[in-house]
């Protein structure tokens, strides 16, 4: 029961903030590829979805597994969005990531007239917050090295 | 509790077969008078709407009719612009029917090639050793479940998010694959699927599956 990593994104496609916690594998190409990458990959999909779906939707895409890990994927109506891999046994993010934009980002960030939302999230405050918000999730648990 | 539709792509990308088992029509007809409400643009060969949401029609629907009459793309059944049509006060009142747009053939092709790309990165950007690619794909109104053989084939079957029993079908749906596709000595690999046999016993595993709600093994 684990959290591996959190990505967020602008609505521009620049990541905003990274943070792992019990990731296995790096995935071979360099931090600023991967989040191009990711970030190609949630659009493609969202495009896919959108073109694929029988009904109209109102959320959209909201999460994807394989074998080993789960996607949560959350979008805020401004553009922003957060993705966070976790195990198997997560079946439902979207209200935490909904916590960590709404009590997280909203409150630390863009109430911060330091903080340009456009570059990398450079609060320490976020960092150890968001940290311990995660470290708090019941579906959290430090796996032995 | 429905399954909506059933793909079939080989190990290259391509889209070897598809089957479209229920494909609900979210459709409104109204009639309009000038000036017509709702921002129309023209998107892919196709005149959707862009702004102006009413009454069940909603952005990215697509005219489909114009007063009982099928349209043929971005123009009318008769050859005229749809756009120019509706900016012309004589033709009003107009009964308009919209709904979302079918997929053609190609946009399935592409969206089955997008697919199969997608599966491969979520195998690379995975977090944990081993990973294969994406298994199950959530929305909130359907579930996209994809079973990749050892041979590179992939199933990919959408349907309902409460629906359960489709890991069970998609190893049935490989089971009618091996014995009525690939045991059938004009089928050549890799290429689409046009066996009668495939159809008639695929068509039956949906009915059971929906049916069941949950797919037995053994069937």
């Amino acid at each position: 029961m684990t959290v591996h990593n959190l990505y967020i994104f602008d609505p521009n496609g620049n990541c905003l903030f990274y943070n792992e916690w019990n990731r296995k594998k790096q995935a071979g190409i360099s931090k600023e590829e991967e989040f191009k990458l990711m970030y190609g990959m949630l659009f493609s999909i969202r495009s896919f979805v959108s073109k694929m779906s029988p009904l109209d939707m109102k959320d959209g895409f909201l999460s994807f597994q394989t074998s080993k890990y789960r996607l949560h994927y959350y979008e805020t109506p401004s553009g922003l969005k957060f993705v966070m891999n976790t195990d198997l046994s997560v079946s439902n993010a979207r209200e935490t990531l909904q916590h960590v934009y709404s009590n997280l980002y909203v409150e630390l960030i863009v109430k911060n007239p330091v903080c340009t939302s456009t570059q990398t999230l450079d609060s320490e405050l976020f960092s150890s917050r968001l940290d311990s918000f995660i470290k708090s999730l019941p579906y959290y648990s430090p796996r032995a090295a | 509790m429905v399954i909506f539709s059933v793909y079939v792509v080989n190990k290259a990308g391509g889209l070897i077969y598809q089957y479209d088992n229920y494909v609900p029509r979210t459709e409104v007809e109204k009639t309009f008078s000038y000036p017509l409400d709702l921002v129309l643009k023209q998107h892919n060969e196709k005149v959707i709407v862009s702004f102006g949401q009413r009454d069940g029609i909603k952005v990215g629907h697509a005219v489909l009719s114009i007063n009982g009459v099928d349209v043929m793309g971005k123009n009318t059944a008769e050859g005229k612009d749809i756009l120019e049509y509706f900016n012309d006060p004589a033709n009003y009142p107009i009964s308009i029917r919209f709904g979302r747009a079918r997929l053609s053939s190609n946009e399935k092709l592409m969206l089955a090639s997008m697919f199969h790309s997608l599966f491969a990165i979520g195998s690379q950007l995975s977090p944990e050793v081993g990973s294969s690619g994406i298994e199950m794909l959530e929305t909130d109104v359907f579930k996209l479940h994809c079973f990749q053989t050892l041979t590179g084939i992939k199933f990919i079957v959408l349907a309902d998010p409460r629906q359960s029993g489709i890991d069970a079908l998609l190893k049935k749906i490989y089971e009618i694959y091996s014995d009525f596709a690939l045991k059938n000595p004009f089928y050549s690999l890799e290429m689409p699927i046009r066996c009668e046999l495939f159809d008639q016993n695929l068509k039956s595993a949906l009915e059971v599956a929906e049916k069941a709600g949950n797919f037995g093994a053994g069937s």
